[in-house]
């Protein structure tokens, strides 16, 4: 099964990348992909329970626009504090550390990532389950962990 | 279109040249490669606008995905490296918090 | 029609990039500098990548669409790129133990 999904993967990017459709380069990229797939099976896809994927997947696509959307509260954020003349008034960094209650490691590097997208936070660490984050202002710091740990924890729930 | 298109390329090297302050004068190390990743997504645009002055997108773009891919390992590996080292700057105003008992 | 949305595209994009220069220029002190830089790259570039991929579709042929595609993969691996490009900066940051600033250090080393 892995050996399959690799395999897809790796020949999408063949025909993206390489744009000719005539059989001599389609039978090269079929060789080609299917021995980076057979050596390396075990890389991409590490996690050897037998869950079913595609319902995580289609969840995960699910929750991709409202973080679209809080990317761009972030970017307009951020330009706001850069052109303001008295942003050193504006800002209050500080360095908060919280527990995190998501299991799975994709979960948390998902979080992380969306930690970093959402308005005035950056993670900088996870140890085991502990984030350090810094927060530009105390209000934002006081906001986490907040919804979007509630709606990663529905989209990586074990059921 | 094409006056339009050159107007964005200058606007983009001057942007690069701004950042390169922050580049040369950056108080630490980390700020010198922050610099560095944000001067490398900026030159990524840069190429694919030059790629379209000139009208050869096709060889351009694949350059552009190839400075991308470098850009990120470029700034995993300094930053990896940087990180065991603690003399990233003299003592001075917010730098080291850590100092050391010998001193 | 294109040529408008293209315009369009790539100004918001550049007006972007621009703010999250000066931003990068003004922030006092590192992680400040780091949200400039890690937020705004990945909105603008999106968009400035998503306005030239349009207009590249201008003369409509299957080498355009591809060139379009690569276009975008670029966008979908600067997305993946980013944020871990931000935490491995910020990491080697806090662990070589870059001081945050904050309003109260800032009294507090007036007075030393």
């Amino acid at each position: 099964m892995h050996f399959i999904y690799t395999f897809l993967l790796m020949f999408g990017f063949w025909i993206i990348l390489s744009g000719k459709f005539d059989l001599f380069h389609l039978t090269l990229g079929v060789i080609s992909s299917g021995l980076v797939a057979l050596l390396s099976h075990d890389l991409l896809f590490k996690d050897r329970t037998q869950k079913n994927r595609l319902v995580e997947v289609s969840r995960f696509v699910q929750y991709i626009p409202w973080i679209m959307g809080e990317i761009v509260k972030a970017t307009l954020h951020v330009v706001y504090l850069a052109l303001h003349p008295r942003m050193k008034d504006l800002i209050d960094p500080k360095i908060i550390r919280f527990r995190t209650k998501l299991k799975s490691k994709v979960g948390r590097v998902a979080f992380a990532n969306s930690i970093t997208l959402t308005p005035g936070t950056i993670t900088i660490r996870i140890v085991d389950d502990e984030y350090h984050v810094h927060a530009l202002s105390r209000k934002v710091a006081d906001g986490l962990p907040g919804e979007m740990e509630e709606r990663l924890h529905r989209v990586f729930r074990e059921d | 279109m094409n006056d339009f298109f050159l107007a964005v390329g200058i606007g983009l090297c001057l942007l690069i040249t701004l950042t390169l302050y922050r580049v040369i004068l950056g108080p630490t190390v980390i700020d010198r490669i922050m610099g560095v990743n944000i001067i490398g997504t900026k030159t990524t645009i840069l190429l694919i606008v030059i790629g379209i002055i000139y009208r050869r997108v096709d060889m351009f773009v694949d350059i552009a995905l190839a400075y991308a891919l470098l850009n990120f390992i470029t700034t995993i590996a300094a930053s990896r490296y940087f990180q065991r080292h603690k003399n990233l700057s003299p003592l001075g105003f917010g730098f080291r918090y850590k100092k050391e008992a010998g001193k | 029609m294109i040529d408008m949305l293209t315009i369009i595209l790539i100004l918001t994009g550049y007006f972007f990039f621009f703010a999250t220069t000066i931003g990068v220029l003004r922030f006092p002190d590192f992680y400040a500098r780091m949200h400039a830089a890690g937020k705004g790259d990945i909105l603008a570039s999106l968009l400035m990548l998503t306005g030239l991929a349009l207009y590249n579709l201008h003369h409509f042929s299957v080498n355009q669409l591809l060139v379009s595609l690569k276009i975008m993969l670029i966008v979908m691996f600067i997305f993946l790129a980013s944020p871990t490009a931000t935490h491995a900066i910020l990491d080697a940051g806090y662990e070589s133990g870059v001081h945050p600033w904050t309003k109260e250090k800032k009294t507090e080393d007036k007075r030393e």
